[in-house]
């Protein structure tokens, strides 16, 4: 087919049909396909109950992806995640023990402290020059320490504030539970950051090519600082909802974070090289990962096959529709 | 040798390497309890070096790995899951008498391969990003693990000689564990590195299309280059048998590794873009890395301390990388 042929074609598809990326609409099929295969399993897997449970569990990889997500948009990673969403979760368990000034400044001090190892990671990346793999791995490694000597070692004691249990726990509206609405916050505001704002046309512009980008007169070093800021805020603000969740923080919470987070947005069609990839598709990547565990737990596999096939699941996923192209092709 | 300063700029950063563990390794020694208390005899002193060396082999041989595939500029987190799957697999086969012991190790050493090159294979011909690849591999083989050793568990009959033998020492205190380390580099990574194979894996890593221009075959290349690195993780994995006659699928210790072989790497000198540096650096870089951590026992300081100081040693040594930007004269030149 000659590339005359090819417009004329997509031409007469309808805007919006033009406007889906394969690769998300692959992602939304998979997850029909696993709800079916669910369904076929037991009976209760499409009941309104077990699929908002599923939504409000997949609002903590959410809200954690999304920040993972801006930094993938760069084309950079960020490995501080895992400690990060620890220091979240336990910075706001330890401020809620300071009385109520403490509870009420709980969950902005998760907040600031997380920002504040993403500044660290964003100062490495944007004016150090330093491989974003390298330097959010030692923020990761000095946060895992500071950590460990905040808390000698053991899971705190301090419990969850009771506002950090409203949101991660509770359900205000028609039983939507607020974990969820929190997500949709983040989600929305994120949509509005990647589609409405100079902010978000850098991120891709950077995500494509750096110095075209800051030859249009972007100053990419401080997006690029403050993208990394963002995402260390967003991983604090999933550990105070997790901490929430279980009430309390633990050493190595996030630990079960890293990976499927970043998973939920290569799944969902962001290429892990930078500038391509929508906020749709990063919320079909948390929900097929998170029907995916929840699937194998129901089905009682054992850990040793949850592994082997979660990993199976995402090669093929990837195969399906995130190869690469052809070098010299 | 009037190209010496071409050679010199080339190495500096295992020599950089080499200098970072003479000095950490030194204030190690020279404040270790065991050798202050007895004073400076040969005996303390070999001894304090094998231990360090048996702890230091397994984090250089993960490092050399994870060097084959960064050379490529690719990158492999899967070394840390192919070391605990091999140990796990080393724990259950290397047992009974010397031929059936010799079979296991060959099994082990196998599977190693095996895995590596599935990374290959599916990283040359699916097209995937190495990193994406990696990390579901990785949960692949750690869920093999995992399925192997569900409960940790000493080797019920476990061939103890050959890891007594392995972990010994040498006329003259030489660590067998270090000699063992020298056989590996001599037999893969030097012919590696001096065959046309190794010289198209630093030319993938400089630039893939003028690899493929000058019609190299970069397939070929980086197929060897993931296998290597499998075995490679597979034989540390061996050696973590050797060393503990037990075998345990720790997710968290398989991490550990697969994040300090990169940390030492980038201490090695190895560039993460690939193209440069060599594994004799990440080697060093390794051992440099294991000497630091382990110097908080030296000064009694609680062992509650020793994450946060290996995390700002980590901190401070990659800040230090970024000193060269001093150096760059055209704004343009950071955008890479």
């Amino acid at each position: 087919m000659s590339a005359g042929e090819a417009t004329t074609v997509s031409a007469r598809l309808p805007r919006l049909l033009r406007r889906i990326d394969p690769a998300v609409a692959t992602a939304y099929a998979c997850i029909v396909v696993l709800l079916l295969l669910g369904d076929l399993y037991n009976a209760s897997f499409l009941s309104p109950e077990y699929l908002l449970q599923q939504l409000k569990v997949a609002s903590f990889l959410g809200v954690i992806a999304t920040g993972m997500m801006i930094v993938i948009l760069l084309g950079q990673i960020d490995l501080s995640v895992p400690w990060v969403v620890a220091v979240g979760g336990m910075m706001s368990a330890s401020a809620t023990a300071y009385g109520p000034v403490g509870e009420a400044l709980a969950i902005p001090f998760g907040l600031l402290c997380g920002i504040a190892l993403g500044f660290l990671n964003g100062i490495g990346v944007a004016y150090l020059r330093i491989p974003s793999m390298i330097i959010t791995l030692a923020i990761n490694a000095v946060a895992q320490g500071l950590m460990v000597v905040h808390t000698g070692g053991f899971s705190p004691q301090d419990s969850a504030s009771a506002a950090m249990r409203f949101i991660a726990t509770g359900d205000t509206l028609l039983g939507i539970p607020n974990a969820l609405i929190v997500w949709g916050v983040v989600g929305a505001a994120a949509i509005f950051l990647f589609t409405r704002t100079t902010f978000g046309r850098a991120l891709y512009a950077i995500g494509n090519r750096e110095r075209a980008a800051y030859l249009s007169g972007f100053n990419t070093q401080r997006v690029v600082l403050f993208a990394f800021a963002i995402s260390g805020g967003l991983s604090a603000f999933g550990g105070v909802l997790l901490a929430g969740y279980a009430s309390k923080a633990a050493q190595a919470m996030g630990d079960p974070y890293l990976l499927p987070s970043i998973a939920a947005v290569v799944l969902g069609g962001t290429s892990i090289l930078g500038g391509r990839g929508s906020y749709s598709g990063t919320i079909a990547g948390v929900i097929l990962i998170t029907l995916l565990q929840s699937i194998l737990s129901v089905m009682q596999m054992p850990e040793a096959g949850r592994q082997i096939i979660y990993g199976a699941v995402i090669i093929l996923m990837m195969l399906v529709y995130g190869r690469g192209r052809r070098v010299g092709a | 040798m009037s190209d010496w300063r071409y050679r010199f700029s080339e190495h500096k950063g295992t020599l950089l390497a080499v200098a970072i563990f003479v000095l950490m390794f030194t204030i190690y020694l020279v404040y270790h309890p065991a050798i202050t208390s007895n004073g400076f005899t040969a005996k303390a002193v070999t001894n304090v070096v094998n231990t360090a060396a048996n702890k230091g082999v397994l984090l250089a041989l993960v490092a050399v790995a994870q060097t084959m595939v960064v050379i490529t500029s690719g990158i492999d987190l899967s070394v840390g899951m192919i070391f605990i799957l091999c140990n796990c697999l080393a724990s259950a086969i290397v047992v009974g008498s010397a031929w059936q012991t010799a079979l296991g190790i060959a099994g082990v050493l196998a599977t190693g391969l095996l895995c590596g090159a599935i990374n290959g294979l599916v990283v040359i011909f699916g097209r995937l990003q190495p990193i994406v690849t990696t990390i579901a591999t990785g949960a692949i083989y750690f869920g093999i693990a995992l399925a192997l050793r569900p409960n940790p568990d000493v080797a019920a009959d476990f061939n103890g000689d050959i890891g007594d033998a392995m972990m010994g020492k040498l006329p003259l205190g030489i660590p067998v564990s270090i000699v063992a380390l020298l056989v590996i580099v001599v037999v893969i990574w030097i012919p590696f590195r001096r065959s046309a194979i190794g010289r198209t894996a630093y030319a993938v890593g400089s630039s893939e299309v003028a690899a493929f221009m000058s019609g190299l075959r970069i397939r070929r290349a980086k197929f060897v280059a993931y296998t290597l690195s499998g075995l490679l993780s597979g034989m540390g994995g061996l050696y973590l048998t050797f060393t503990t006659a037990s075998g345990e699928a720790s997710l968290a210790n398989g991490n550990t590794y697969t994040l300090y072989s990169i940390a030492a790497v980038v201490l090695g000198g190895v560039s993460l873009f690939g193209g440069s540096g060599s594994a004799i650096g990440a080697i060093f870089g390794a051992l440099a890395f294991r000497a630091i951590g382990d110097l908080l026992f030296d000064f009694n300081i609680e062992p509650l301390w020793q994450s946060l100081f290996q995390g700002i040693v980590l901190l401070v040594s990659v800040c230090i990388g970024a000193a060269q930007l001093v150096r760059v004269r055209n704004r343009l030149d950071l955008f890479g």
